[in-house]
């Protein structure tokens, strides 16, 4: 991902979503977070407000970044509820108009923009760090060292507030979803589930393959100047902690 | 100390609306809000609020509250008889879908909807519970925002001028030209949409292609039926289930409001207000905004058709 590249070029396809929401689906996702911002910085709420092309909301996700709530002219869509008067219908001529544009856009590589580093301290007492073991046929202290060597990026997120799905595992290294989700996870619990790795904002049911504890951290805390801790395009590193009180 | 609404009886499910949070869906924040908004739109314009204004959202069994000082409310959405009281020791009914008039001390009764399924209350001056990502709407999918309302509790009501009579006729008008002039915003003032039976435009996509030709043949020509399981996340459908041409789930992916989205079990579920933000189920088709009051009115054992709108 050193060279700069073309939308058009990583882009497979370009979905409609609805009256006014594109899905643009990649043929390489490491480039969702590049559009992610270029998006944002273009079309999103920061941008000029006479852009003549409004985003209400840009999701990224696994393969896949939604643009929902397409605004064109400079409306600036001020957060009504849908079905209110006039909502916006995306003309076939907008759509194709808004695909081009957008397959035009240049992204630089990912390095050139990565925000502030993010340490997440974990300590590594999860009830699934042997089952996981099994899976990667090694030992714990080998997950270990496996986990906190990986480079990870906030992917997306999703599920609940400021819970962050984690790429950067290393090739292979996918885990399945325990077969029977645990109804309650304790907060902060760290764990793997996919191709991902990622942190429990708060106690919820889930599937996820714990193998630790994040200490001294708040994932979400939506009084804070930016609520959750891992937005989309952070880059992550898990350091192992020895449970020791902070 | 402005005056509040001490909740006497606080129904099956009462939350705090207002339009919603969007904007945070890629932090993994629904948007929330109210699910019929043009009713909640109403309910603010006849006590002269602002549109975005909190409101109460109640569901299937209306609710009950006493006003701790004067102030205006009106009541819209899901139609049902409203009481005031004491009036001359009884309770006395008030108009729906027009403002209404609480003295110190009275109490409001709504009752349960006899078409529809959620009414809304304005307070002149708004509900006040303080917001969270700028909005006050209860997000019953990840429990931002006040929680859903509990006996006992007094709920806050933001500062006011007190309404002169010429503003109270004013507001009066408004509700009755609401209710009498056909082509205005389509708000259920007091005409309920036809009962039990709703056909919702749809778009196709974006994963259409997931389904068989027969699937999608019978999304659009087979009558669903509203379940009991529907919530403010989504209506829950029973009927003719979809039947995949692609097995298997997709990658996580972002969710509209609105979508269709299709679970394991075929059956269809259109997702309201408070739906994640994203989903690993395909969509098959997106309603129209201008069915999703409707889609959130709908009780269960109603009958849903979509209609496809190819634009």
């Amino acid at each position: 991902m050193a060279e700069a590249v073309r939308v058009g070029d990583v882009v497979s396809q370009v979905r409609r979503v609805g009256a006014d929401a594109l899905l643009v689906e990649f043929s390489d996702p490491a480039w969702v977070t590049a559009l992610d911002a270029e998006v944002r910085s273009r079309w999103g709420a920061a941008a000029e407000r006479a852009a003549a092309v409004h985003v209400g909301d840009i999701v990224p996700a696994a393969r896949t970044l939604l643009l929902d709530r397409i605004g064109l002219g400079g409306l600036h869509d001020s957060g009504a509820g849908a079905g209110l008067d006039g909502h916006v219908v995306l003309a076939p001529d907008d759509l194709l108009r808004l695909i081009r544009e957008l397959s035009s856009w240049v992204l630089s590589p990912l390095q050139d923009r990565a925000g502030a580093m993010v340490d997440v301290p974990v300590v590594f007492d999860g009830p699934d760090l042997d089952a996981v073991a099994r899976m990667w046929d090694m030992t714990a202290p080998e997950v270990v060292a496996t986990v906190v060597q990986c480079e990870f990026q906030v992917a997306f997120c999703g599920f609940s507030p400021g819970f962050a799905y984690l790429s950067g595992l290393p090739e292979g290294r996918a885990v399945p979803r325990r077969s029977s989700p645990r109804t309650r996870v304790p907060v902060n619990a760290f764990g793997l589930a996919g191709e991902y790795a990622g942190v429990y904002p708060r106690s919820s049911p889930g599937g996820w393959q714990l193998l630790g504890t994040a200490v001294g951290v708040q994932l979400w805390d939506e009084t804070r100047e930016t609520p959750a801790l891992l937005a989309p395009g952070t880059p992550v590193r898990v350091v192992e902690h020895d449970g020791a009180s902070t | 100390m402005s005056p509040g609404l001490e909740v006497l009886d606080a129904g099956t499910l009462t939350t705090v609306q207002d339009q919603g949070r969007p904007g945070f869906a890629h932090l993994g924040v629904p948007r929330a809000g109210a699910l019929d908004a043009p009713a909640a739109a109403l309910a603010n314009r006849l006590v002269g609020n602002v549109p975005d204004a909190a409101v109460l959202e109640t569901t299937a069994t209306g609710c009950a509250l006493r006003a701790t000082g004067p102030m205006l409310v009106a009541v819209t959405g899901a139609p049902c008889r409203v009481f005031v009281g004491p009036v001359l020791g009884g309770m006395a009914p008030a108009p729906f879908a027009s403002p209404v008039r609480l003295a110190t001390g009275q109490t409001l009764e709504l009752g349960a909807p006899v078409g529809g399924m959620r009414s809304y209350l304005a307070v002149r001056g708004g509900i006040a519970f303080d917001p969270v990502l700028g909005s006050r709407s209860t997000d019953t999918l990840s429990g931002l925002g006040p929680p859903p309302l509990a006996v006992g509790e007094l709920v806050p009501v933001g500062a006011s001028a007190p309404v002169t009579d010429r503003e109270f006729a004013a507001l009066r008008d408004e509700a009755r030209r609401e209710r009498t002039e056909p082509g205005r915003a389509n708000s259920h003032g007091d005409a309920p949409p036809e009962q039990g039976s709703l056909v919702l435009s749809i778009r196709l996509g974006p994963r259409e292609d997931w389904f068989t030709a027969d699937a999608r043949e019978a999304l659009t020509s087979m009558p669903y039926t509203v379940s009991a399981d529907s919530n403010r996340v989504g209506l829950r459908l029973t009927g003719t289930p979809l039947d995949r041409a692609v097995e298997g789930e997709i990658p996580s992916e972002g969710m509209v409001l609105g979508a269709v989205q299709v679970p394991p079990s075929g059956e269809p579920v259109v997702f309201l207000a408070d739906h994640p933000t994203t989903g690993g189920y395909p969509v098959v088709g997106v309603v129209d905004a201008s069915g999703i009051a409707a889609a959130a009115q709908a009780r269960p054992g109603d009958t849903v058709r979509f209609a496809v709108i190819a634009d």
